[in-house]
């Protein structure tokens, strides 16, 4: 048996793989269900119907979403261009202090229409610089990004813990670590009456269009491509490879940091060391799964919700760990991985 | 048809009977009959695309054939196990070799021949092995040496060492010279005639004529995925081996004279460091209108180093440029594009172009910023699919359509689809370096006959090239590089291989140097 490269890749293919892989990780997981001594498909129902089934249910899965989706675009635009940021977590927590900061006080005096877009602006604008230490560190010395993004996390949210203890602590919050809330106009409007869902899921699949349309259609897009495929033939074309890398890690940074600072505005309105149970982490998943298409990433973000949200009433209802949630999506993750392995080969025996 | 196999010796070590392979609508082997004698050196010649490599991929177990066998020692070999390749005898030396650059030259060699699991590596015998093979070939390499260190050419006897530790009585090597400069070359082909002499049995693919004609017993040519012809070497010519390798009569291209106008280029005294060292020193050459300055020589004397210079991607540590007869201190790749300098880079494939994005992408990408191209930073697609469609019909590129990806054309429609955005906007200079490199007789051929085309509408033309033939074929002055230094310009009429030899092997350097003479005087 030998594995062959194909040498052209079939649309269908292309499109059938995600799904497939998403089938076959499901095919795995149900596995762990059955050894865990539940009925498989009565708990993938319950996921749904977890997940789905009341409108409360539906507005949280897509509550939970939304950051996702934010933190997939800021992973799928690096990696296109090989610079790996995995510091999306951190840039995340600094997009989030940010707007904590200068939304609960110096700013709040400015009207609703005015204070949002610009805190929004402050959180990408923290993003992108937490992201430009390690892209810095990349040009100027050759140190790999991956551990330097990655350390940044740590230190972003120690900064942050150190933050919502100190200066910016509530002191309304009878001695717990939380930061002072944002002001009530700098709230996101709610998509939905009396649920959680806010605006920042149509400022992520807008998102999701432009930097699809970006990555497609500009100038910026083809350079940042050429930078990722082939840096030595990039440069040969006059692709200025330093400033192509400079926006780039200001679009991935930034995407984080406004993550965070939406996930603030729509869903808190104050900052603790718990607003992400590892949103820049699963943002790289994310982005896999997408394969890193911005438009993927719209389906691999629900997907993912999905699975964490609707695993907590299996959980209840059938007394299964909620892990196999992590177990389903980590298995998707390799799933995929072998699927996009086949779109480029082939097996001959 | 096919041309039954002659049995050369008694009995052939290796009998590749009646193989057919085919990837979907390409029929890349038919019916193809090859025998191998004890202690023969056999040449499998063939333009790029020819099944070559196919054909050994399939002797080697990499692929399956659709039909025909494969014998060794009279014995069938399992199709698709290069394992059982391996234990019968066959080794294979890959175009790009498929070596650990971290290991030492001991533990590639020994990598696959252990067992995992093993607790103790047996590394001294492993190393008297490896010390005998090396001694009774004349493969000196540094067992300890990391291969990551090494130069290609002793990467590439890495490769035949380990074939040879794995006991290879048959030994087949893919474009062997392909990497190698012309030294390095000779130096191969040596070793494999004396490992011939001592009974190995070899087969070695190329599409060069001269190293096929100089180092074969047997010479079989592939056209088509067919055996087109089989000869002695002694019983053939390179004129005739080129007619049977393209399908009709290679002729060079006929040249007028050159008519040169105004000087565009002018180097003094130029000076070129990197990493600390002086890769080219004090060098002065000048570019002419409708004129092709050749620079000959052996490589890694300083030519990539010269193209980078050109192509915009190095600066000058001293000296002086004129640009159109402006001075300009360092050029700038952007600058070049704008102003109308073509550029062929020395790698196609890292340089020229990107091999995952389109063919259209790569015909546009150096000058998307231009308003062709593009208007406020939005790409214009349909213009550069158009372009790119333009570029395919005029310069022949076959094999691809302005949205497949470039990856996808053999190296010689690679160069054309290179060259057709460089020339097909008339460019003032063409910075051409290597140009032929790799390439087949056919695609050597097309490239030459467009440089001689710009030049003859009026381009400068910079050639920078180690084939002695390419040079004295399309220069109208030769300077030839050696450490870094250029020598003084000759005219192409008092240019033979004699003199030319002479000067690469820098017998002008000790004397009288790079005295500047032949410069334009008063431009």
């Amino acid at each position: 048996m030998r594995l062959e490269r194909r040498e052209h890749r079939p649309l269908a293919l292309v499109v059938l793989s995600p799904i497939l892989a998403v089938a076959a990780a499901l095919v795995l997981a149900g596995l762990l269900i059955a050894a865990a001594g539940a009925p498989v498909l009565e708990a993938y129902g319950r996921i749904l119907t977890g997940a789905f089934g009341t409108r409360l249910a539906a507005t949280e899965t897509l509550t939970r979403a939304t950051p996702l989706m934010l933190t997939g675009l800021a992973a799928a635009i690096a990696f296109r261009a090989r610079l790996w940021n995995i510091g999306a977590e951190g840039q995340f927590y600094l997009g989030a202090i940010m707007v904590a900061a200068l939304g609960s006080s110096a700013l709040s005096g400015l009207p609703g229409p005015v204070l949002v877009p610009l805190l929004f602006a402050a959180g990408a604008i923290a993003g992108m610089a937490l992201m430009l230490v390690p892209l810095w560190l990349r040009l100027r010395f050759s140190v790999d990004e991956v551990v330097t993004s990655l350390l940044l996390n740590f230190v972003a949210v120690l900064f942050v813990s150190m933050m919502i203890d100190g200066p910016l602590k509530d002191p309304l919050a009878f001695g717990w670590p939380q930061s002072m809330p944002v002001a009530d106009h700098a709230l996101l409007p709610k998509l939905i009456e009396r649920s959680r869902l806010h605006i920042g899921l149509a400022v992520a699949i807008a998102a999701a269009l432009v930097i699809y349309l970006l990555q497609a259609r500009t100038v910026f897009g083809l350079q940042s491509r050429a930078a990722g495929l082939n840096p030595e033939g990039a440069v040969f074309a006059g692709v200025p490879l330093g400033r192509t890398l400079v926006k780039v890690a200001c679009l991935s940074g930034g995407l984080a940091g406004l993550a965070g600072a939406i996930e603030v505005m729509g869903v808190k309105g104050y900052v603790t060391t718990d607003l992400s149970p590892g949103y820049g982490y699963s943002g790289i998943i994310v982005a896999m799964l997408a394969n890193l298409n911005p438009l993927g990433v719209i389906a691999a973000a629900l997907f993912t919700a999905t699975m964490f949200v609707g695993a907590d009433g299996m959980s209840r209802a059938m007394g299964i760990p909620t892990y196999i949630a992590d177990v389903t999506v980590a298995l998707s993750l390799l799933t995929m991985l072998v699927a996009i392995f086949f779109t480029q080969y082939r097996i001959r025996r | 048809m096919t041309t039954e196999t002659t049995e050369s010796t008694a009995e052939p070590v290796l009998a590749l009977s009646h193989i057919s392979k085919r990837f979907g609508p390409i029929v890349a082997n038919d019916d193809i009959s090859i025998a191998l004698g004890r202690g023969e050196l056999l040449a499998l010649l063939g333009e790029n695309g020819a099944g070559k490599t196919t054909l050994m991929s399939i002797l080697f177990g990499h692929y399956t054939p659709d039909a025909g066998t494969v014998r060794v020692d009279g014995v069938e070999l399992p199709h698709g196990r290069p394992r059982a390749a391996i234990k019968a005898g066959v080794g294979m030396v890959h175009q790009h070799f498929s070596l650990a650059p971290n290991l030492t030259v001991l533990e590639n060699v020994m990598t696959g021949t252990e067992p995992l699991w093993s607790l103790r590596s047996r590394k001294g015998a492993a190393r008297r092995k490896l010390a005998a093979i090396a001694e009774r070939f004349g493969l000196s390499v540094d067992p300890d040496a990391r291969l990551g260190d090494l130069s290609v050419g002793e990467q590439q006897r890495v490769e035949i060492l380990k074939a040879l530790y794995n006991d290879a009585r048959i030994l087949i090597l893919d474009e062997p010279t392909a990497v190698l400069t012309n030294i390095e070359a000779e130096r191969l082909f040596r070793t494999l005639r004396e490992m011939a002499r001592q009974g190995l049995s070899l087969i070695f693919i190329s599409h060069k004529l001269d190293e096929v004609m100089a180092a074969a017993d047997r010479i079989v040519v592939l056209r088509g995925g067919r055996v087109a012809a089989e000869r002695r070497a002694a019983e053939t010519n390179k004129a005739e081996l080129a007619e049977l390798m393209v399908g009709h009569r290679v002729t060079r291209p006929t040249r007028a004279p050159a008519e040169p106008g105004a000087t565009v280029f002018q180097a003094s005294r130029l000076t070129v460091s990197s990493g600390g060292v002086e890769r080219l020193k004090a060098i002065d050459f000048f570019l002419r209108e409708g004129e092709t300055l050749g620079i000959i020589g052996v490589s890694g004397n300083g030519q990539t180093t010269l193209s980078q210079l050109m192509g915009g991607l190095a600066a000058p540590s001293g000296g002086e440029m004129r640009l159109f007869g402006e001075p300009v201190a360092a050029l700038d790749v952007d600058d070049l594009v704008q102003a109308g300098v073509g550029r062929i880079p020395e790698d196609r494939h890292r340089q020229g172009a990107i091999g995952e994005m389109a063919i259209w992408e790569n015909a546009v990408l150096e000058r998307i910023r231009q308003p062709l191209f593009s208007r406020r930073g939005i790409v214009n697609r349909s213009a550069g699919q158009a372009f790119a469609a333009t570029i395919i019909e005029e310069f022949d590129v076959r094999g691809g359509t302005p949205t497949s990806r470039t990856r996808l054309l053999s190296g010689g429609n690679m160069q054309k689809l290179i060259l057709g955005r460089n020339l097909y906007r008339r460019p003032r200079i063409l910075i051409a370096a290597q140009p032929t490199r790799g390439l087949d007789e056919g695609a050597v051929a097309a490239v030459h006959a467009r440089i001689l085309e710009a030049r003859q509408a009026g381009t400068a033309v910079l050639l920078i090239s180690e084939d002695l033939d390419e040079v004295m074929g399309l220069a109208d002055r030769i300077q030839a590089i050696v450490k870094g230094r250029l020598s003084a310009p000759i005219a192409a009429e008092d240019a033979d291989p004699r003199r030319l030899g002479l000067m690469m092997s820098g017998d002008w350097a000790a004397g009288e140097g790079n005295t500047g003479e032949g410069h334009p005087h008063a431009s």
